[in-house]
C-alpha cells in the first residue's frame, strides 16, 4: 500500500520537483546569444570544462538500469554479474585512445554526429544513414529501460494502479516533465542536473556499504550468504565465482559492453560537448572513481541475499522481478526519510541518461535523415527546431515501449540495441584511424554482423522464452564439443570486420571508386582554438556565425 | 583513373602529434581485467573479500593509474 510508504513518497517527489526546476533553469545556464543553434541546444555550446564534462559523461554512463539491474544480476546469478566492473575500467582506455580524435576532427568540422564523421570520411551518405538508423533504434529501448528503473522504485514505494494507464501514469507525468525541460534547454538541462544526481547517488551508497554490512555481520558474513544460496540452487552456472563455462561469456561481455558503450550515440555526444582534448583525456582518467561506486553498488544484489529481501512479483503470474531488490533492501534497512532519498538517486539517474539519449538520438535524425534527405538547406535555427521537436518523439515512443509492451521485453531489446551498435565499430571506432576499408565494403559488413548477430540471439533461449533469452550463444551451436559460451556482440562484429575487409580487397582489385576522404590526417589533432574550425558543416560554412569558443 | 593514395593519405605521418609511445601503456588496463586466471579465485581474502572481487576492484586503481600517468606524459607542454 502506498500509504505506508508516505514519508518515501514525499521526499521522492520534492526531490524530483527540484531537479525539474533546474532543467528549465538550465537554458539560462552558461546561456549563449542564441540558443537556436544545434551546437547550442544539442551540444551545450561544445563549452563543457572538467567538472561539468566528468557529471556528464559519467551520468550519461551509468544509468538507473544500471542501479537496478546490476545488482539484480549479482542477486540472481552472482558473479557473472560483475562484469559490469571490468567493462566500465576497460572502457577509459578506450575513449582516451580513440575518441579523443573523434572529438577533434568533429571540432575542426563541426560534426554533432558520428554519422556526420561517416558521411565525411567515406563520402557515403548510405553509409552514414545507415550508422545514424542504428544509432536511432539502439537508443530507444535504452531510455526505455530508464523508465523500467524509476517503475521498480514505484513499485515498492505501492505506487501501481489496476490497469496498465494506471500503473504507468506517474512515469507519463515525470517523462512528460523531462520532456518539456530538454525541450528547452538542451543538453544544458541533463549536464546541470547530473551535479544533483551524482551527489545524491554517491552520499546513498557510501551510506550504504558502510552501514549495511556492518548491520549484516559484516562482509564475510555476506559473501558466505551468497555462497550458501548458489549452492542450493539448482542454476549450474551461478555462484560467487566463475566456472569453467562462464569465463568466456565474462570476459566477452565486458569487452563487447565496453565497445558498444562508447559507440553509443548518446555517450558520444557527451564527449563532443566538452571544450577541448585536454578535458576528455584529463576525464579519462577521474571517471574510473564511478566504477569504484558501481563495483560497491553490484555488491548490494549481495547485502540483499544476506538481508533475505524477497523480490516483489514480476508483471506474469509466478515470476519475480528482481529489479526491485535494491529499493527493497533499502525500504527494509534505512528510515523512510533516506529510503526517499534513496529513490529519488535512482529516478533523478534515469532522467539524466534518458535527456541525453533523447538529445543524441534527435541530432542523427536532424543532421542524418532531415538535413541529408529531406531539406539539405536548412539553417541551423531550423536544425535546432527539429531536433528539439525528434527529442520529444523520441520520448513518446520510449513511453509507449513501457506501457504497450512487457518490460521485460524492453531488456530484451536493449540486449539486442548492443549488439546492433557493436556494428558500427568498423565504420566509426576504426575509420577514425583508417580509410582501408572500402564503403561498400563496410555497408555489406555491416548487413552481414547484423544478420548474424540477430540470428544468434534468436537461437538463445533462456528458462522463461524460447528466443532473445539472453546475449550468451553456446559455442556447441558451431559445432564445438564444449558448454562454453560467448557474447553475441563480439561474434558479430569479428565477421562484420571480416567480410568488411574481404569486400574491400575485391573491389579494390576491380578498382571500384572509393570517394575522397573529406578529413585531414592533421585533423584528428585539432584541439581549441584551431584556425581552421569551420562554424557548422562545412556546407554550412557561409553562415556568419563565430565559432564558438 | 582515381588512384586514393595521394588524395587519401591514409598512412599517416607516424611523426602526428598523438602517437606517444606512451599510448602504448593504455592496453594494460584494457587486457589485464580481461583475463580471468588473476582473479577467478577466492583466496587470499581481504576484509571478507574473496579475491574475484577485491582483485577486480583494485584493477580500477590500474586504470586510474595508467590513465593519469599517460595523460600527464603526454599532454602538452610549451615548446618540447
Amino acid at each position: 500500500m502506498w500509504r505506508d510508504h508516505l514519508t518515501e513518497i514525499i521526499v521522492f517527489s520534492v526531490l524530483f520537483l527540484l531537479v525539474s526546476v533546474m532543467g528549465f533553469v538550465a537554458a539560462r545556464w552558461r546561456a549563449p546569444k542564441d540558443m537556436a543553434h544545434l551546437d547550442e541546444w544539442g551540444l551545450g555550446g561544445r563549452s563543457f570544462g572538467g567538472w561539468i564534462t566528468w557529471f556528464l559523461v559519467g551520468g550519461d554512463l551509468y544509468t538507473a538500469y544500471t542501479f537496478v539491474a546490476v545488482p539484480a544480476l549479482m542477486f540472481g546469478a552472482g558473479a557473472a554479474g560483475f562484469f559490469a566492473v571490468p567493462y566500465t575500467i576497460v572502457i577509459y582506455p578506450l575513449v582516451f585512445l580513440v575518441l579523443v580524435r573523434l572529438w577533434s576532427v568533429s571540432h575542426r568540422h563541426g560534426f554533432v554526429t558520428p554519422a556526420d564523421f561517416v558521411r565525411n570520411r567515406f563520402d557515403s551518405p548510405v553509409l552514414a544513414l545507415l550508422i545514424a538508423i542504428t544509432g536511432i533504434v539502439a537508443t530507444m529501448p535504452y531510455i526505455a529501460l530508464q523508465l523500467v528503473g524509476i517503475e521498480a522504485v514505484l513499485k515498492t514505494m505501492g505506487v501501481t494502479g489496476d490497469n496498465a494507464l494506471a500503473r504507468h501514469l506517474p512515469i507519463i507525468i515525470a517523462f512528460a516533465i523531462l520532456a518539456a525541460y530538454t525541450y528547452q534547454s538542451g543538453l544544458r538541462a541533463p549536464a546541470l542536473i547530473a551535479f544533483v544526481k551524482d551527489s545524491l547517488i554517491y552520499i546513498v551508497i557510501l551510506v550504504a556499504v558502510v552501514y549495511l554490512p556492518y548491520k549484516l555481520g559484516g562482509w564475510g558474513d555476506i559473501f558466505a550468504a551468497a555462497d550458501a544460496k548458489f549452492d542450493a540452487s539448482p542454476n549450474p552456472n551461478d555462484g560467487i565465482l566463475l566456472n569453467g563455462n562462464n569465463q568466456l561469456q565474462y570476459v566477452t561481455l565486458a569487452l563487447g559492453s565496453a565497445l558498444a558503450l562508447f559507440l553509443y550515440p548518446h555517450s558520444i555526444t557527451g564527449v563532443l560537448a566538452s571544450r577541448n582534448r585536454d578535458v576528455i583525456k584529463r576525464n579519462m582518467s577521474a571517471l574510473p572513481a564511478y566504477s569504484l561506486l558501481l563495483g560497491l553498488i553490484a555488491l548490494l544484489g549481495y547485502m540483499a541475499i544476506a538481508a533475505g529481501v524477497k523480490p516483489l512479483p514480476g508483471n506474469s503470474a509466478g515470476s519475480v522481478d528482481n529489479n526491485t531488490i535494491v529499493p527493497l533492501l533499502f525500504d527494509q534497512q534505512f528510515p523512510d526519510w533516506f529510503a526517499g532519498v534513496a529513490y529519488a538517486a535512482i529516478g533523478i539517474g534515469a532522467l539524466v541518461p534518458a535527456a541525453i539519449m533523447s538529445i543524441a538520438a534527435a541530432n542523427l535524425f536532424t543532421r542524418n535523415i532531415y538535413k541529408e534527405y529531406l531539406k539539405r538547406d536548412a539553417s541551423p535555427a531550423q536544425e535546432a527546431n527539429v531536433s528539439k521537436i525528434t527529442s520529444l518523439v523520441v520520448k513518446v515512443g520510449a513511453v509507449a515501449c513501457i506501457v504497450f509492451l512487457d518490460p521485460q521485453f524492453s531488456i530484451d531489446l536493449q540486449l539486442i540495441g548492443g549488439v546492433i551498435i557493436l556494428q558500427t565499430l568498423p565504420a566509426v571506432a576504426l575509420g577514425l584511424y583508417t580509410r582501408w576499408f572500402h564503403r561498400t565494403g563496410l555497408i555489406v559488413g555491416w548487413v552481414a554482423g547484423m544478420g548474424l548477430g540477430m540470428w544468434m540471439l534468436y537461437q538463445v533461449a533462456s528458462p522463461t522464452r524460447k528466443h532473445f533469452g539472453g546475449s550468451a550463444f553456446p559455442l556447441s551451436e558451431f559445432g564445438f564439443d564444449t558448454t562454453r559460451t560467448i557474447y553475441v556482440g563480439i561474434v558479430a562484429v569479428a565477421v562484420n570486420l571480416a567480410v568488411a575487409a574481404l569486400v574491400t580487397l575485391v573491389l579494390r582489385a576491380a578498382k571500384v571508386e572509393e570517394g575522397a576522404d573529406g578529413t585531414e590526417p592533421d585533423d584528428y589533432f585539432a584541439d581549441e582554438g584551431d584556425p581552421r574550425v569551420t562554424p557548422g558543416t562545412d556546407r554550412d560554412a557561409d553562415s556568419a556565425r563565430e565559432p564558438v569558443a | 583513373m582515381t588512384a586514393p593514395e595521394p588524395e587519401a593519405p591514409t598512412t599517416a605521418p607516424s611523426r602526428a602529434k598523438d602517437h606517444s609511445p606512451w599510448n602504448w601503456l593504455l592496453f594494460i588496463p584494457i587486457v589485464v581485467p580481461l583475463i580471468p586466471a588473476f582473479f577467478n579465485g577466492d583466496s587470499p581474502r581481504v576484509f571478507g573479500f574473496p579475491r574475484f572481487y577485491w582483485l577486480q576492484l583494485a584493477f580500477i586503481l590500474l586504470g586510474v593509474g595508467t590513465t593519469t600517468l599517460v595523460y600527464q606524459m603526454t599532454k602538452k607542454r610549451g615548446g618540447s
